[in-house]
């Protein structure tokens, strides 16, 4: 597949030419979050002129909880405190949002953490429900998180971490020592985000094919797709469609 | 070459003298590996009819004793997670739906809850729209189970118990058929309810299927409890106790198998499951046995939950009353199939101009969700489905991610099947009941 030229095709809007940092092979595309490479008219707005209400929200940023955090959250936050002496260092935030909790853990820390959550009597979180990562590209500089959900079947509590990494310097420990059941998740994770787990026994791809190149879930790598024929109009791949901001 | 090579030699008043020790063995059994030069590594798969879709094993065997297994996995990869985040809130429910192909009804839900939550309408969704789910999700698992029980028979080496199988499970596709339109693949549970009110004539073939199912259980149980060679091929085969489950991250009938009363549905309860009566079947032996006994059981649990749900239905809603989440269409047969209703095409389209913009925008555009992660997770028949759904804000998903318990619970193979048979590589494997469509997504 070639890369795309200032094409005018789609209904006669400018696509943008090839976005500096592309390489060849798949279709380029500037990153979701860019609002460059989005919107019917370079509009930055919403582009919405009908008035429908429901569209411009504010948006609700997430901010780091103060206590009393309530519920469970507050029990096990003291535990944790209690069990573990780096906690005031490894613990960057807190954040409370839709009755979940999620502890900001400075990355070279989450397997020390998770030893601690898992074997403290008064934590006791059992079993490592998910492993996984988003990729925050533009929100922020260690755009990488790698998410984990901790369930305690002893207390019925469920608690999230996330470590924070940059797509420079991807490397934190692995947590397979403390819960065998991260090693596929965190091949998985290393596979769509390129995190690396330092000390995973054999870190490699799982779901794409291992001479892949690239990390398909970054949000700089693009969707791909080739444009269909449809009762004689052109439908272009879904990256590619005009969108709403 | 001389003698020395073979005897040390010394010179003695009589002559040379050698001394053969032929003690070179130590030499020659140095070149051999009596343990690994046995071995041979067998491929599996990926195309197997035994393997439970496309998982490929590769064995490292000594005689017919598994000494190494590895499990490969991603020929059914599909980048459903990647594309989510290019389609709006609602079309994801119809690319969830295809991920574990057997249990479309719990992905879907699972997905629905997530977005609710993110929405922050988990109050809102109505009664009959929560009890629909839970009737459709109940029968869902009986097919699931169904189709484990017909496959592992089979691969077993059980054909008719295959045939019986499907059979029943036929019965339940038609049930979703007549509800959802579709036997699989159904994107019916949508975020804010479900798409369509169910039928008075599924009601009507639902009552009837609960007539006719524990019949048809008692037929298998006849047909294999009792059957000399299943006993022999399940019994103490694949065995994983409570502590390898767990540390495996393995939930389901599995665990279950193992001793472990742990079912979300009981545990953490959503969807109003705290409301209902059922029991959690266990077993002890955490073998294949075991498991076949659980998941008949639970065949039995989810149809008196099912039959519980649909003496609930009252009418009423089946979507939120919000109408900037709820989806503006309202279905009916046509005589090209299931679309739109005329008339309501005829109201948006001729009697008022807002509820056109209204369908266009959220059709077209989708509903905004407020940023923010959150996590669900529910009892699928094959573990805890788990969904981390992240926004930013958008009408797209910013991050999607299923924790499917095929996969986490495929990890637990080699654990299952090192040191046992190779037969019972394909018993153990079985018995964890991996979907690749879910597993690989």
């Amino acid at each position: 597949m070639s890369a795309p030229q200032n094409r005018t095709d789609d209904g006669g809007v400018p696509v943008p030419v090839t976005p500096a940092g592309a390489t060849g092979g798949a279709p380029a595309e500037l990153p979701p979050s860019s609002p460059a490479g989005r919107g019917m008219f370079g509009d930055q707005g919403t582009g919405d002129v009908s008035g429908y209400g429901g569209l411009v929200r504010p948006q609700r940023s997430i901010e780091a909880a103060t206590r009393p955090y309530g519920g469970y959250f507050d029990e096990v936050a003291d535990a944790l405190e209690e069990a573990y002496p780096a906690f005031g260092e490894a613990i960057e935030k807190v954040v409370v949002d839709r009755g979940e909790l999620t502890l900001h853990i400075r990355s070279e820390r989450i397997a020390e953490v998770c030893q601690v959550m898992r074997d403290d009597l008064s934590l006791r979180f059992e079993l490592c429900s998910s492993v996984s990562a988003v990729d925050y590209l533009g929100a922020d500089t260690r755009r990488l998180h790698v998410v984990y959900q901790l369930t305690s079947m002893t207390y019925r509590r469920q608690v999230r971490l996330e470590a924070a990494v940059s797509a420079e310097e991807p490397h934190l420990p692995s947590v397979t020592s403390i819960y065998p059941t991260a090693d596929w998740q965190e091949r998985e994770a290393y596979d769509m985000f390129g995190v690396i787990f330092d000390g995973h026994p054999g870190l490699t791809r799982i779901l794409m094919p291992d001479d892949w190149e690239g990390h398909p879930q970054r949000k700089d790598y693009p969707l791909g797709g080739v444009p269909v024929e449809y009762k004689g109009a052109e439908i272009p791949p879904p990256d590619r469609r005009r969108s709403y901001q | 070459m001389s003698a020395s090579n073979y005897a040390t030699e010394r010179e003695t008043a009589e002559g040379k003298v050698f001394t053969v020790t032929g003690g070179d063995w130590d030499v020659v059994l140095s070149g051999t590996d009596p343990i690994n030069d046995e071995r041979i590594v067998v491929n599996m798969g990926p195309q197997h009819p035994s393997t439970h879709g496309v998982l490929r094993l590769v064995l490292e065997l000594e005689g017919e004793t598994v000494r190494e297994l590895r499990s490969v996995v991603g020929y059914l990869h599909t980048g459903i997670e990647k594309n989510m985040e290019f389609r709006n809130w609602v079309q994801g429910s119809a690319f969830v739906t295809r991920m574990d192909y057997l249990a479309p009804l719990f992905n879907e839900t699972a997905y629905a809850l997530a977005v609710e939550k993110l929405l922050g309408i988990e109050e809102q969704i109505t009664e009959r729209a929560t009890t629909i789910r839970v009737l459709m999700m109940e029968l869902n698992r009986i097919s699931s189970h169904l189709v484990w029980v017909a496959t592992t028979a089979m691969e077993l080496g059980a054909i008719n118990m295959m045939l019986y199988g499907f059979r029943e499970r036929e019965y339940v596709l038609e049930i979703f058929e007549l509800i959802t339109g579709l036997r699989m693949n159904h994107a019916y549970v949508r975020p804010g309810g479900v798409a369509q009110d169910v039928p008075d004539e599924a009601i009507a073939k639902i009552r009837d299927f609960l007539k006719l199912m524990p019949k048809k259980l008692a037929e298998y149980e006849k047909m294999l409890s009792g059957q000399p060679i299943w006993l022999e091929r399940t019994q103490n085969v694949g065995v994983l106790d409570a502590t390898g489950c767990l540390a495996m991250g393995v939930t389901g009938p599995v665990l279950r198998s193992a001793g472990l009363a742990w079912d979300l549905r009981k545990t953490m309860p959503y969807c109003g499951y705290e409301t209902y009566e059922f029991d959690v079947p266990t077993h002890t032996d955490g073998d294949v046995w075991g498991r076949y006994l659980v998941r008949l059981a639970e065949i039995r649990e989810s149809l008196k939950l099912v039959e519980q749900a649909v003496d609930r239905l009252r009418p009423g809603p089946v979507m939120v009353a919000d109408r900037k989440i709820a989806w503006p269409a309202q279905l009916a047969i046509g005589v090209d199939g299931m679309g739109n209703s005329l008339e309501h095409v005829a109201k948006i389209m001729g009697q008022s101009m807002e509820s056109l913009i209204h369908h266009f925008k959220l059709v077209t555009e989708g509903f905004r969700v407020p940023p923010g992660q959150v996590y669900v997770g529910i009892e699928a028949p094959r573990g805890e489905l788990g969904v981390h759904a992240v926004s930013d804000g958008g009408t797209r998903p910013y991050r999607v991610h299923y924790r499917e318990p095929s996969f986490v619970n495929l990890q637990a193979l080699p654990a299952m099947a090192e040191g046992g048979l190779i037969a019972d590589v394909i018993a153990g494997g079985a018995s964890l009941d991996p979907v690749m469509g879910g597993c690989d997504r």
